[in-house]
């Protein structure tokens, strides 16, 4: 196929973010396709050692996001799959206002390359479901339309939040570019390392007392396979990305057999924000607020446009919790066994009651 | 020999056989008292906790001389663990002293014959069973949750029988005109909303699910503040409950799930002993634009009895300001007698589903102000002159 093609697969693309876990395996998985010419990894660090295998074949560039215009001019790129977003803080690489300087203004650089570029006609943003926000009056299932009622109290809510509106505003000054955004549930899986697959792996996991909150999961394969998709295919608009049903939060710490330790939700912020300046954990107001609300999408649209469904949300968290057996508290087969000994002992001692009356 | 305890519990439950000629006539909702003759010979009972849930057939009836066996009589297990072991070790002792005349047991799920000394244990072993597998379900995560958090297997195991005692045997609750409820499909579920506490709610949703023959779950929608309020938040949703707006009503309603709904709000929990039984404002009729949106029928259902389990005689206003609170409440137990003014008063309550009105032919006039409005009053006006019925029906509103 050759570059500059209007429809099907695109023959040059851009990867920002390839030294993260995502942004390598998307870059890995596009230049494993032979309909895409080159694969170009974009990233201001070198990859992580353990990455740096899967981009044999991706060509790399160590590039900020703000000189990223020259390239996609020079290079004549046909896509741009954006990738380059840091969900949590992280204290030893600048905390918050690194991880807002990257999401933001990185993204603001790139949406300012991507209109410059005239070969450009398709763009593929990584979004969350974070997107929806979090209040009490929210409906029980986001579906795509479904408008934020309230700004999010955590730092990447709110980054995702900013990220929409300049896409949206890319959108309009380039209506030629196909642009897609995906809103993905929390990954998990049996290789995925997030804030919340540390968090399950746990033995005791805190819980918010008196809330259960509904959550989806998206299996990492799953996800690597829209971004996949979206990029040979072409599907303008936006995509909830998520598994198929729901766990809510103290089924899958019982199904993962870790032990739910409630805590109070008033100093919940606070407890959280020890917790991490003592280097336990990363847990901001995203994850409180998402502990304490809950957040399910309707995947009807994904299902409909890319002919895909992901695996259901508990196929994908029974995937992690294989791969994660290490701190099982309590394990099905020791309940299963406990719930025949009492049924025994019962029935032994009723025995014994009946033969002496 | 019947025990009194025994006496006093088969008194309120559906009659499933046709009863004798002598037999007091059955009240006018199909309900009927039914007391223990006391000049029959009495008849070993088996406590059968299937009768837990009314309305489905007793595992077998007490075996007794066929001239005598009663016609409509069911034991209904409703007492505690210590209680039962009383029943039940009344049970063996009787069977143990006089053989039954084992063939006019009717063949039912246990075996006749000798089985018989056995069966309160082997009901008791599969009691345990259940519970323990029950334990064991939620232990491991091993059940199902809706993406409205709705989880049936709690549902059914915990909170129905726990609302079923205060419903049936608390409010000695009677139910009408069930068949209006569709056995299938969408139905909403309209109801007038009283009791300062939102039991009616919860008693509707129990009760429905009781009586009706397709045993429907009522998926009740609430007002945001129960999701704003921890432990009470996450009941209502594993409850099948959710929030009130059109969103989730539609899609619930477009799944062909049966949604309960009271428009009043808490002007109608929230009022005062006083203004009883007098229908509040139907605010916008969201409900209606949701139910003409997705054709769904409209199930009016009148509820009387909520109103005198907390008469509410004053409202705190300041104070209720200060808790953020829609109310604040002051009952003749409340807040004098602090967790006792908790306990509702045993009011006779009174459900009636009325006609199921249908929405169909109006599904593109979702928006018209006028149309909404009008089916609004509609519903309204049915679900007050019922409840006026309802309440010449009663005249005691703490009679048996």
């Amino acid at each position: 196929m050759t570059p500059g093609d209007t429809s099907g697969a695109p023959g040059v693309v851009v990867v920002t973010g390839v030294g993260r876990w995502l942004g390598a395996h998307v870059a890995a998985r596009l230049a494993a396709d032979p309909r895409i010419e080159r694969v170009i990894g974009v990233d201001p660090a070198p990859p992580n050692p353990e990455l740096a295998d899967l981009l044999t074949d991706v060509e790399r560039v160590r590039l900020d996001l703000d000189s990223l215009g020259g390239l996609l001019a020079d290079l004549d790129v046909d896509a741009v799959v954006h990738l380059a977003l840091v969900t949590s803080p992280d204290p030893q690489q600048g905390g918050r206002s690194a991880m807002k300087e990257q999401n933001v203004i990185g993204t603001m650089q790139m949406l300012a390359a991507a209109q410059r570029a005239p070969r450009l006609r398709k763009l593929v943003v990584r979004s969350s479901t974070a997107a929806y926000g979090v209040s009490f009056r929210d409906p029980a299932v986001f579906t795509e339309e479904t408008e934020p009622r309230e700004v999010p109290r955590g730092g990447f809510g709110r980054d995702i939040l900013d990220i929409e509106g300049y896409v949206r505003g890319f959108r309009r000054r380039r209506p030629d570019v196909t642009a897609t955004v995906l809103r993905f549930a929390p990954f998990i899986g049996y290789a995925a390392d997030t804030t919340l697959t540390r968090y399950f792996s746990q033995p005791v996991v805190p819980t918010v007392f008196g809330r259960d909150p509904r959550l989806q999961f998206v299996h990492f394969d799953d996800a690597l396979e829209v971004l996949h998709r979206s990029v040979a295919e072409d599907h303008p608009g936006t995509y909830n990305v998520a598994g198929p049903g729901v766990l809510s939060l103290s089924q899958a710490i019982r199904r993962a057999g870790r032990v739910a330790v409630p805590v109070l939700e008033p100093g919940l912020a606070g407890v959280a924000a020890i917790a991490r300046s003592l280097g336990f954990g990363r847990y901001g107001l995203d994850q409180v607020d998402l502990f304490v609300h809950g957040r399910v999408v309707d995947t009807s649209r994904l299902e409909r446009e890319f002919g895909f469904t992901p695996r259901s949300t508990a196929a994908a968290f029974e995937d992690f919790i294989r791969a994660h057996h290490g701190g099982v508290v309590v394990t099905r087969d020791q309940l299963a066994a406990a719930e025949r000994l009492v049924l025994e002992s019962i029935r032994q001692v009723r025995s014994t009651v009946r033969e002496r009356s | 020999m019947t025990s009194p305890e025994e006496r006093r519990d088969a008194r309120y439950d559906v009659p499933l056989d046709v009863p004798g000629p002598g037999a007091e006539p059955a009240r006018r909702n199909g309900h009927r008292r039914v007391t223990a003759p006391s000049a029959r010979p009495a008849a070993p009972v088996e406590p059968d906790t299937s009768a837990d849930e009314p309305g489905t057939p007793a595992g077998s009836a007490a075996p007794g001389p066929a001239a005598h066996r009663p016609t409509a009589e069911k034991t209904v297990a409703k007492k505690t663990v210590a209680k039962k072991t009383v029943a039940k070790k009344a049970v063996a002792k009787k069977a143990v002293a006089e053989p039954a005349p084992v063939s006019d047991a009717p063949a039912g799920d246990t075996p006749p014959g000798p089985a018989v000394a056995d069966r309160p244990g082997d009901h008791w072993d599969r009691k345990v069973a259940q519970g323990l597998a029950f334990l064991r379900r939620r232990l491991a995560g091993d059940y199902e949750v809706d993406e409205f958090g709705f989880d049936p297997d709690l549902t059914d195991a915990v909170v129905h029988p726990l609302v079923r005692l205060l419903y049936r045997d608390w409010f000695r609750t009677e139910v009408s005109g069930i068949e209006h409820v569709p056995a299938e499909g969408a139905g909403l579920v309209v109801g007038n909303h009283s009791g300062t506490v939102a039991l009616d709610a919860l008693i509707l949703s129990t009760a429905l699910h009781d009586r009706h023959p397709a045993r429907r779950y009522l998926r009740l929608l609430g007002a945001d503040l129960v999701f704003r309020m921890p432990v009470v938040s996450e009941i209502a949703r594993k409850t099948g409950g959710t929030v009130a707006c059109n969103p989730d009503a539609e899609r619930l309603l477009g799944n062909g799930e049966l949604v309960g709904v009271f428009p009043e709000g808490f002007k109608g929990v929230g009022k005062l002993y006083s203004d009883r039984y007098k229908l509040q404002r139907f605010g916008r009729g969201g409900f209606v634009s949701a139910a003409l949106r997705t054709g769904t029928p409209i199930v009016p259902v009148a509820i009387v009895g909520g109103e005198e389990i907390y008469p509410m005689l004053a409202d705190i206003k300041p104070l209720a300001r200060l808790l953020k609170l829609p109310y604040f409440p002051v009952t003749p137990t409340f807040p004098w007698l602090g967790p006792l003014g908790m306990v509702p008063l045993p009011s006779k309550w009174l459900i009636e589903f009325c006609p199921p009105i249908p929405t169909a032919h109006l599904r593109d006039s979702a928006d018209d102000p006028l149309v909404v409005f009008n089916l609004a009053d509609q519903v309204r006006e049915t679900i007050q002159q019922t409840l006026h019925k309802l309440l010449e029906r009663r005249p005691d509103p703490f009679g048996p």
